[in-house]
């Protein structure tokens, strides 16, 4: 990957604290799983940004690279990967995905 | 891809594990995957995810990729129990 790519993910990940990277914009998912997790960031109140990777696939490619991680959505927490919607859910339902947003650690996350 | 062909795969990578795969829609490409093995120990769920999608290799690479979404639940023997017994009233 090049230089240029890897600041322009790293400047976008930076975007916001809370950042999702999904198939879609929040009002109109283009995924279930990116449905479901800004379903989960809603319910918990949490303000976040988005990028609709589908919109640019320069871009989505190269996360997944930069990630090390296949797939889509992905959550990202002061500029650390929490995951894709299976662990957001799993978070969320052990009462784990508030704190983590609200900046505390989280054993196992 | 069948669910023994990702079976197949994430065995080879863990040799310990219980595996069950489920294909969602029937089309071959949405799966659903819970994997059990020791190797979890002592890692986050994301490193976790990140070694069965390493297992998975190809398949989940790209935008050609067989696999278009895996939903995963990666547990280690302890944890998988503890979760059984609870959820089996003896």
């Amino acid at each position: 990957m090049n230089d240029l790519l890897k600041k322009r993910i790293a400047d976008t990940i930076a975007k916001g604290r809370v950042m999702l990277f999904m198939k879609g914009n929040p009002s109109m998912p283009q995924c279930g799983f990116s449905a479901a997790v800004v379903g989960v960031l809603k319910e918990i109140g949490a303000p976040f940004e988005s990028f609709n990777i589908l919109a640019d696939n320069e871009l989505r490619e190269g996360l997944k690279e930069y990630s090390s991680w296949p797939t889509f959505p992905q959550l990202y927490v002061d500029g650390k990967l929490i995951g894709g919607a299976d662990i957001v859910r799993d978070l969320h339902a052990r009462g784990e995905l508030k704190k983590l947003v609200a900046g505390a650690p989280v054993a196992g996350a | 891809m069948t669910p023994d062909d990702i079976k197949q795969r994430i065995r080879a990578a863990f040799p310990d594990a219980e595996v069950s795969v489920v294909d969602t829609t029937g089309g071959g490409d949405h799966f659903d995957a819970t994997v059990v093995s020791s190797a979890f120990a002592d890692k986050g769920l994301v490193d976790r995810h990140r070694l069965v999608y390493g297992a998975l290799g190809e398949a989940m690479r790209g935008s050609r990729a067989p696999i278009h979404a895996l939903a995963l639940t990666t547990e280690t023997p302890e944890e998988h129990h503890r979760k059984t017994d609870r959820n089996d009233p003896r």
